[in-house]
């Protein structure tokens, strides 16, 4: 019998490794690959410059004199006003004067606080949210929490019940309203959307054929349809008539868009647990409520959770549609601060501000997402 | 075939009628079981074994013919089915463990959920089971960090933790590596030897020469021909049933 030597390892070939066969195998792995390549990097020769002489090198920062946190912070003598910034460039005094409509909206500012608490409320949940590791833990402080913080806000906000003055909806703009309306959008429509999922998956004909029609018509129609009908079609259902709150009308239309596609997402959760665990299920007895609840949703909303998240994403972004409707969130503001007489012309200004907002919210979202994604693909505990 | 209405007949199946769409897929079955008898149940593969057993549970709906279990008539009635399914446990050829929950969690769960156990005694009653198919040092584990044999003795004890009267067995070992096909059958050998109502199907006859009071041969959808362990080996009376010996004992 041969018995071969044990080998020593070798390192790969010199050109199987590091810059240059990263370089050769993404940027130039052909002739057509190689003229793309450096067709991006020309297309972004011509482009990144300008733009960050526009944003940053020669764009305005006389903001005056900034109180930020206590310290006074001296930019310039006084405030640049519309004509005293150039048009080659942006004009950032002009966001930081409008910052508090594009915050706020039209909140008494007498009120700020209660706004600024909402926000800081905000965070403090992603902190714990983030901070909690343990599962048992983490189950719970989130359902307590998607209990009690939209109740907390909702008195923050509106005011009433004799706690707080009461703020009128129309006052309500900007991010916090465009914040208020991708959460309560995202909270209501999500146990909705397990319903409709599960009824989807019904053995009822009656309750499969009603959800999978509610489903595919919904998502057969653009949102802004949606909100049109939410706007104009309801009131004529409804006793109250035109006197219905407009926010509420567009959260209601926003609730039963999300809760469709929701229910699409959590059905294809549902559609990965086998067999057997349905059967299992029925053998030692469960009902059909404990079965779901107890065995099937756990396993499937968990699959799930990445594609709930980017489902919340394009929420998020759908939610700018709301300004058809005369509601003004954080987009709508642009068009607000930027008729002011004194300001006149810097619509440009609010939409790249708006957008980077925008982009830092969305951007930390998805990458959230994707880091569920990953340790839900490398877990294998539970 | 004896279909004598006894008394102490804990499962009594009468000319049993089963279509997968059009496809007949169990024909004219009768079958009773004693309490306390040890079936065994075998066949080729698609004869229908699986969905006899499972007819027995209501995993299956059956069109034609009747199952009373215990006295009491399989129905579409929800309340009816769940109390039969309190009765009578199964176990599956892939386990079917709950993978979200662990070990003692998935036994603990009927007897909370179902039978309104307390936490404390549910929990005890549990690891006492588990203790006794030999995996009490896994109780705080999941159902992925075992072996399919252990596994597969955890689905045992999660069958066995609401006491039952009668226990379904599918193909129990045929998913198994052969080096753990064992230690499942020690644990069935040995409930056997309680006294608990079992069918059990499976091709492993060397536990059904040691514990089944009777084997039924199925073919096709049908009983083709039940014996005592002696003379069903003995003495095959059908041709399909000698080929079918020909071809397990041989292999
Ligand atoms: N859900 C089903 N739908 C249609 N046909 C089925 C279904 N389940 C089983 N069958 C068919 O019924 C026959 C018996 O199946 P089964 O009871 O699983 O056989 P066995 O367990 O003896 O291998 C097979 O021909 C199988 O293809
Ligand atoms: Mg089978």
């Amino acid at each position: 019998m041969a018995v071969n030597e044990l080998q020593s390892t070798r390192k790969p070939p010199i050109s199987q490794i590091g810059a240059v066969l990263w370089l050769r195998t993404n940027l130039f792995s052909s002739w057509i690959n190689g003229f793309l390549t450096l067709a991006s990097l020309y297309l972004l020769y011509i482009a990144i410059p300008p733009l960050l002489d526009w944003m940053f090198l020669s764009a305005n920062f006389n903001f005056g004199t900034v109180n930020i946190l206590g310290f006074d912070i001296k930019f310039s003598e006084v405030m640049a006003d519309n004509d005293s910034c150039g048009r080659e460039a942006a004009c950032w005094p002009f966001i930081y004067e409008k910052l508090y409509m594009f915050i706020y909206g039209f909140y008494p500012r007498e009120e700020v606080w209660r706004p600024d608490v909402f926000y800081g409320l905000t965070a403090l949940l992603i902190v714990i949210v983030r901070l909690v590791r343990n599962y048992k833990y983490k189950n719970r402080v989130i359902l307590s929490m998607i209990v009690t913080y939209p109740i907390v806000s909702y008195i923050l906000i509106a005011g009433g019940f004799g706690l707080l003055p009461v703020v009128e909806t129309h006052q309500w703009g900007g991010l916090l309203l465009t914040l208020i309306i991708a959460s309560v959008g995202i909270i209501i429509s999500f146990p909705i959307g397990v319903v409709l999922a599960l009824g989807r998956q019904s053995d009822l004909r009656v309750i499969k054929l009603f959800s999978t029609l509610f489903i595919e018509f919904i998502r057969g129609v653009p949102l802004i349809t949606i909100l049109f009908m939410a706007s104009f079609v309801l009131p004529l259902f409804l006793e109250s008539g035109a006197n219905f709150d407009k926010l509420l009308r567009a959260l209601i239309g926003i609730a039963l868009f999300q809760a469709a596609y929701f229910a699409e997402v959590v059905r294809g959760g549902l559609q990965a647990i086998p067999k057997g665990q349905y059967e299992a299920a029925d053998s030692i007895g469960l009902s059909y409520f404990q079965k779901n609840v107890l065995i099937i949703l756990p396993q499937a909303l968990k699959i799930s959770i990445p594609n709930i998240v980017g489902s919340s994403i394009s929420l998020f972004k759908d939610t700018t549609l709301v300004l058809i409707i005369g509601l003004m969130d954080m987009l709508a503001m642009v068009n607000m601060t930027s008729q002011d007489i004194y300001w006149l012309g810097r619509e440009t200004e609010g939409y790249v501000f708006v957008t980077m907002v925008f982009w830092v919210i969305l951007y930390s979202m998805s990458r959230y997402s994707r880091k569920l994604e990953i340790r839900f693909n490398t877990e294998n505990i539970n | 075939m004896t279909t004598e209405n006894n008394a102490s007949n804990i499962i009594e199946i009468s000319e049993l009628n089963k279509w997968y769409g059009d496809f007949h897929a169990l024909k004219n079955i009768n079958m009773n079981v004693k309490e306390g008898e040890i079936i065994v149940v075998c066949g080729p593969s698609g004869s229908g074994k699986s969905t006899l057993i499972r007819c027995v549970n209501f995993l299956e709906k059956f069109q034609e013919g009747g199952i009373l279990v215990d006295g009491t008539e399989l129905t579409d009635d929800a309340q009816k089915i769940r109390k039969i399914r309190s009765e009578v446990a199964m176990v599956f050829q892939h386990f079917n463990l709950f993978p979200h929950l662990s070990i003692v969690d998935n036994l603990t769960l009927a007897p909370i959920w179902v039978h309104n156990e307390t936490k404390e005694e549910s929990r005890e009653k549990a690891l006492k089971l588990l203790d006794r198919v030999g995996i009490k040092d896994q109780a705080e584990k999941y159902p992925n960090q075992l072996s399919g044999g252990q596994q597969q003795r955890v689905a045992i004890a999660r069958s066995l933790c609401t006491t039952p009267k009668i226990m379904l067995f599918d193909e129990p070992t045929s998913a198994l590596d052969p080096e753990m096909i064992s230690e499942v059958l020690d644990v069935m050998v040995e409930l056997a030897r309680e006294g608990i109502t079992m069918i059990c199907v499976t091709h492993e006859m060397g536990f059904a020469k040691k514990v089944a009071n009777r084997i039924i041969f199925m073919d096709e959808g049908q009983i083709v021909e039940e014996n005592d362990p002696e003379q069903f080996f003995k003495n095959p009376e059908s041709d399909r049933l000698k080929l079918f010996l020909k071809q397990i004992l041989t292999h």
